[in-house]
Parts: C-alpha cells; structure tokens; sequence
C-alpha cells in the first residue's frame, strides 16, 4: 500500500500549494493598490489556486464520475474567470478613456454596453 | 462502480486544514469587501469568495465522503460566473474607481477642453 500513501502525499502537496496560491491572492486582494492589480492578483488566485485543489483532490478521486465532476468544476471556474476578468478590465479601461476624452461625470460605461446590446 | 474509498487518517486531517486555511482566506477577502472603495472593488472580493467557497466545498466532499457536495460546487462556480458578468453589465465599472494608487498620481492635470470647431 506504499502506493497509495504516496499518492495521497503528493495529493497533501498539491492541495498545500493550492492553499498557499489562494493565501497570496487573497493578501494581493488586500495590499495591492488599485484595480487593474487586484484584477491580476486575483486571476492568479482563480486559477492556479483552484487548480492545484481539484489535480490533488483528482488524485484520490474514487471513480471516474466524480474525476468528471471536479474537472468541471475546475473549467467552469476558469472560464467564468477570465469572462469576468476581461470584463471588468475591458469596462475599466474603457471608462477611463471616456473619462480622458469625455467631461469626467459622463456616464462611462454607457457606450460599449449599448453596443454589446447591437449584437 | 467502486465504492468510495475514505482517505486515511492523516489525509483526512489534511484535508480539513486545507479547507480551514482557505476559509480562512475568504475571510481576508472580506475584508476587502467592506472597506473596497469602488463597487468593482467588492465584486472582485466576491468572485474570489465564490472560488473559495467551490474549493472548501471539494475538499469537503473529499474529508466527509459525501461527493453531492460537488454538485453544490458546480452550483456556485456557475452563480459567481453570472454574478460578475451581471454585474459588469448593470452597474459597470466607473471611471476614477481605480483605487488610491491611480488617484495619487499629481502629475496628470485633467486635459483642457476640446477645442470647439470655428463657426463659419
């Protein structure tokens, strides 16, 4: 059963690194000054963090029905991240060169929202 | 189908600590979710809470044996999804919301107005 025990070691591992990257995102979250970099912190966080949790949890996985399960759990995650990072980045960015162009109080984000609305 | 093995003991202890140590983190973040100063600010808290919270949730399907808890995860990885998306659709991110390290840059004066075109 040596197999096993080292399986559930580097399982332990991988599960640690996961909690270690979710610790530095959540601190980037707190430390960083603005939002484009708790933007970047966070994505690091979603991602990594969550992945290394579901390869150690995938591991010790006892049938492949649940391996299926927690690899969706890992794509729907990073799917809604990136879709929720680039809009939040595309909507930041976006309102700050309205602003630049624009007087400062316009309503920025109105013009990229109407025109998402075209499709 | 196998039936579901149980880790062992330390593992399991593993397990728990892990999921101890990441709700801790979500703790941190609410942190930033009280005290963020644009709503963009919070609703990036919020989505790092959701992802937590999915990951609590497997470790916790894997320290108990109850694998529905991972149905439950699916459930808030697709809310956090629609919740931000919603969210960048409805409110947006504001202009000037991008925290006191943007603002604290004296060196970019606000640009004088265009000029207007010569009226023939």
């Amino acid at each position: 059963m040596s197999g096993v025990v080292w399986l559930d070691a580097l399982s332990l591992a991988l599960i640690g690194a996961g909690v270690l990257f979710f610790l530095a995102g959540s601190i980037g979250l707190l430390r960083l000054p603005d939002l484009l970099s708790r933007l970047h912190a966070l994505t690091k966080a979603d991602n990594v963090g969550l992945g290394c949790v579901v390869l150690g949890l995938m591991l010790q996985a006892g049938d492949a029905y649940e391996l299926l399960r927690l690899v969706l759990v890992w794509l729907l995650v990073m799917f809604a991240g990136s879709l929720a990072c680039y809009l939040v980045a595309h909507s930041a960015v976006t309102a700050e060169a309205t602003a630049d162009a624009a007087s400062p109080a316009a309503t920025a984000t109105a013009a990229p929202a109407a025109s998402r609305d075209e499709r | 189908m196998a039936e579901p093995t149980h880790p062992a003991a330390w593992a399991d202890a593993g397990l728990w600590l892990a999921a101890a140590l990441i709700a801790a983190t979500i703790v941190l973040g609410l942190l930033r979710v009280e005290r963020g100063p644009a709503p963009a600010d919070r609703m990036l808290a919020a989505q790092l809470l959701g992802t937590g919270a999915a990951a609590v949730l497997l470790l916790l399907a894997r320290a108990t044996a109850q694998p529905a808890l991972l149905d439950v995860a699916l459930v808030i990885a697709l809310m956090a999804a629609v919740a931000t998306a919603v969210f960048v659709r409805r409110i947006g991110v504001q202009a000037g919301a991008r925290g006191p390290g943007a603002d604290a840059q004296p060196d970019s004066p606000p640009p004088p107005p265009p000029p207007r075109p010569p009226v023939p």
